[in-house]
């Protein structure tokens, strides 16, 4: 099971404009894991995830998927292992029907046409959105457009799952509706995320990012039970957990006002 | 300025469509030699940011009325001549199939009138030229007014070129360009400055996007002449070939050209249009032969056709004192629509039925 | 141009239609392609003059309109919509060409009127033959249709994406340009100087799009080729609908069937 694992070591990255946006970066995810990468905006986030399917190369250190270095030969087996969700469905959705973008990655991998159409139906059923074949993608709702992302990167059978702001731009229930699908997964789970009630239910560790750098790396509810931490890093605990700090019951605090 | 299927000859027409076709796909070719794969969906992106610019207006100073970016200099700006032709192309394709803006048969010309001056010419032998490497917000505005102004009179005299040999419109062809150019002019310098502002405000935004255009390998010379030659092989081949198809036919084009010659335009002033047009006329004397006749004449010369217009012109004559006299046409042309009609509204009740 | 709703509206309608299950729907967009070509070239090859020529090819649209179960109202009243640019531009011959060629009664008709007609008549065919290619084909097929006849990849699959994104950027641009009509307060803002700010922000956010989109790419395996997803079907029905079309648009260029029909009933010769 080691080509699931997802290993950063000392990762640095500056932008050709001299931002420094990752200054020495490691961790180490290993299988079935359910990680939420969280931090302030313009801490780093997504330039780490871009480097996570070789979109972005590292400006010294480096990164490995399972037993797999980037290389120009490795990239495409790395970007089948490691299905990538951008946060805005739309960047993801170019084809003219939900068909064909769900049909891209496996038609690109060379599968025949027998292959793709099984791949393609799987992923759909996986996301709920059979129903969903023959539309073109301006006609999904936003819920509905997060689940063909999905999909998109599900035919392509990864390893791994990244998603880069998963929930954002939903309304509850469809937040919800996605939640339950993602907590079925069993792929190896790695989110950024603003939604720390999502990162609570769904991630059993969390790794906050602020400035560049690695500040804590844990189970998610220590790491939430941080105020210090929290506060520095321009976060604060997720709206669940603004009750009680122990079991988490949404107990409001009465002195402290609204906590929005 | 676009081009209209009711003026348009099918020589021109096809002939047009044949040069655009080969240019479309030259640059095909081109872009896709190029190592930068983010080009197309940069492109089709590209293509429907400037079909939504082209719906926003903006107020022309001193004139009160509104107007909208044209875009195909600022697209070459950004893409690069062959990624930027082919992108116009696009926009123009869907904008004929949606809008009818122009018509099917007049998108060849467009294309070539609104793809090819400003990519191929104006840009690099105009725009580049002015504003150099790393050009200031002056600059930039100087080299965008010459270089839309270029591109849009070249645009427009290609326009009147390809109406006048269509041979459809009886308006003469010093009319058409004293009517063409000044707007043209007027029109290429409002398209200059805004697009001057467009690109300053992504110079200061994001310098890198204009850096370095998605291609670049120089296009002047040596590739201008294969477009050229790749035209012109194109323009004799059809042209042969339709002539060669249309001198079968009775209906011909010459006649309809040798009807409506120089012959009226140059009697007497009459009517107060005329008159004032024949004036006009005389006064710009600088192309006094050019007038109706040299179409007519030019084509019963070229190849594939046949006899001279008079004999053409005699010929159908008759036919038209047949015209003339008899209700048939009319009489069947009535009965046919009636037909149509009644077969188009059976054939939907079937289908509703079915 | 038109207003952002209605143009979005407009592709999303004909779109929609394009979806429809009949058997015109079903045949291979080639072929269709292919018929509205020939169509539109048998049309525009007549001369200036013919006018009644031109009526038997209505049938063309009617039977697409019918078979298609295509609104007719919603496509009379797009055509009808182009009809003053149409006829702006065939006025012009009235002007110039006075010679009469047709006397009907009492009425002097010049050829400058007839050919005016012509090119009337000429304008609703081709737009009519246009459009409605459109709603019984839809756009992304028709891409396909054009690269399997022999356009470029680089360019088919551009249009695609060109059509695909016009609805994203076009309700961009509505953000943008009603954010800005806010705050004009009665139109004074609308100068050259915020113009360029606005178009060159949207410019600025649909490049970074096109990144992003490149990067979803890359991340699905693309690695420069399109692929195409399904092989075609250009069977004996295809054959049959393209020739069958094709041989009657010939035949009714050549041969006025209008004239003909009317002396049969006007007893008249032909």
């Amino acid at each position: 099971m080691s080509h699931h694992l997802v290993e950063a070591e000392n990762l640095r990255h500056i932008y050709p404009d001299g931002t420094v946006a990752l200054r020495d970066v490691s961790f180490r995810i290993t299988h079935g894991e359910s990680v939420a990468v969280i931090g302030a905006n313009g801490a780093g986030k997504s330039t780490l995830l871009l480097h996570l399917n070789g979109y972005l190369a590292p400006t010294s250190g480096g990164v490995r998927i399972g037993d797999l270095s980037f290389t120009k030969k490795t990239l495409p087996e790395i970007r089948r292992r490691v299905g990538m969700v951008f946060q805005d469905p739309d960047d993801q959705l170019f084809m003219p029907t939900v068909y064909e973008d769900v049909a891209f990655g496996p038609v690109n991998l060379g599968l025949s046409a027998s292959e793709v159409e099984t791949r393609v139906q799987e992923a759909l059923e996986q996301v709920g959105a059979e129903h969903l074949r023959e539309r073109p993608p301006y006609r999904l709702s936003g819920g509905e457009k997060k689940r063909v992302a999905i999909a998109t990167v599900l035919s392509m059978a990864p390893d791994i799952l990244v998603m880069d702001e998963p929930t954002s731009g939903l309304d509850p229930f469809a937040r919800r509706r996605l939640m339950e699908l993602l907590k079925d997964f069993r792929h190896t789970k790695i989110f950024t995320s603003h939604d720390l009630d999502m990162v609570l239910e769904l991630c059993e560790r969390t790794i906050v990012l602020h400035d560049g750098e690695v500040r804590a790396d844990g189970p998610t509810r220590e790491i939430f039970r941080d105020d210090s931490l929290l506060a520095a890093c321009r976060l604060e605990k997720p709206l669940s957990m603004q009750g009680c700090p122990v079991c988490g019951s949404p107990i409001l605090k009465t002195e402290k006002g609204g906590g929005t | 300025m676009h081009m209209a299927d009711a003026l348009l000859s099918p020589t021109v027409g096809g002939t047009m469509w044949a040069a655009s076709s080969s240019a479309i796909a030259y640059c095909s070719a081109k872009v896709r030699k190029g190592l930068d794969d983010r080009k197309v969906p940069l492109m089709g992106v590209l293509g429907a940011f400037l079909f939504a610019a082209q719906m926003i207006n903006f107020s022309i100073p001193g004139t009160g009325s509104s107007g909208h970016l044209g875009g195909g200099l600022l697209l070459t700006i950004l893409l690069g001549p062959h990624a930027a032709f082919l992108t116009i192309a696009s926009v123009l394709i869907v904008q004929a199939l949606f809008f009818a803006d122009g018509g099917l048969l007049a998108l060849g010309c467009n294309i070539f009138n609104l793809g090819f001056f400003p990519a191929f010419v104006a840009y690099p032998c105009i725009y580049k030229k002015i504003a150099g490497e790393r050009p200031g917000q002056a600059r930039i505005t100087v080299a965008a007014v010459a270089a839309a102004v270029a591109g849009l009179a070249m645009g427009a005299f290609a326009v009147v070129l390809e109406t006048v040999s269509s041979g459809i419109t009886s308006l003469p062809f010093s009319t058409f360009v004293v009517l063409m150019l000044p707007i043209h002019l007027a029109i290429g310098i409002v398209e200059g400055v805004v697009t001057a502002a467009v690109v300053t405000f992504v110079y200061k935004a994001r310098p890198e996007i204009l850096q370095g255009p998605v291609e670049t390998r120089p296009v002047a010379g040596h590739s201008l002449r294969n477009i050229l030659l790749a035209f012109l092989a194109a323009a004799v081949l059809t042209g042969g070939v339709v002539s060669w198809f249309a001198s079968g036919d009775p209906d011909g084009l010459e006649w309809a050209i040798a009807k409506t010659t120089g012959k009226e335009e140059l009697k007497g002033p009459e009517h107060g249009i005329h008159g004032m047009l024949t004036a006009l006329q005389e006064k710009i004397a600088f192309l006094p032969d050019y007038s109706f006749k040299k179409p007519a004449e030019a084509k019963s010369e070229g190849p594939g056709a046949e006899g001279g217009a008079k004999s053409k012109g005699e010929a159908k004559k008759g036919e038209g004192s047949k015209l003339g006299t008899s209700l048939s046409g009319i009489v069947g042309g009535l009965i046919t629509l009636v037909i149509v009609f009644l077969a188009g509204f059976l054939l939907k009740k079937r289908s509703q039925a079915a | 141009m038109a207003s952002f709703e209605g143009t979005i509206l407009d592709f999303k309608r004909l779109d929609q239609l394009a979806t429809g299950g009949t058997s015109l729907h079903r045949i291979d967009a080639r072929a269709k392609v292919l018929v509205a070509l020939v169509f539109i070239l048998s049309v525009v090859s007549f001369d200036r003059y013919a006018l009644t020529a031109l009526f038997p090819f209505f049938l063309y649209p009617a039977v697409v309109l019918a078979l298609g179960n295509l609104p007719a109202d919603y496509f009379v009243k797009k055509v009808a919509l182009f009809l003053p640019f149409a006829l702006a531009v065939g006025m012009l011959n009235p002007l110039f060409d006075r010679e009469v060629m047709v006397r009907l009664g009492p009425f002097d008709i010049s050829g400058g009127w007839v050919s005016c007609a012509s090119i009337v008549v000429r304008a609703i065919l081709t737009i009519s033959a246009a459009l409605l290619l459109v709603g019984v084909t839809g756009f992304p097929e028709i891409c396909r249709a054009l690269e399997r006849l022999g356009v470029p990849q680089t360019f088919a699959v551009q249009l695609l994406f060109l059509y695909r994104y016009i609805f994203v950027l076009t309700e961009e641009g509505t953000r943008s340009s009603r954010a800005r009509e806010l705050r004009s307060f009665g139109g004074k803002g609308l100068g050259i100087k915020s113009y360029g700010s606005l178009v060159g922000h949207l410019l600025l956010r649909t490049w970074m799009r096109a990144d992003r989109i490149h990067m979803s790419m890359l991340a699905r395996g693309f690695t420069g080729e399109f692929h195409a997803l399904q092989p075609s079907r250009f069977g004996g029905r295809e054959l049959l609908f393209l020739l069958g079309w094709s041989a009657l648009f010939i035949v009714l260029r050549l041969r006025n069937v209008s004239r003909l029909l009317g002396s049969l009933v006007t007893g008249a010769p032909p």
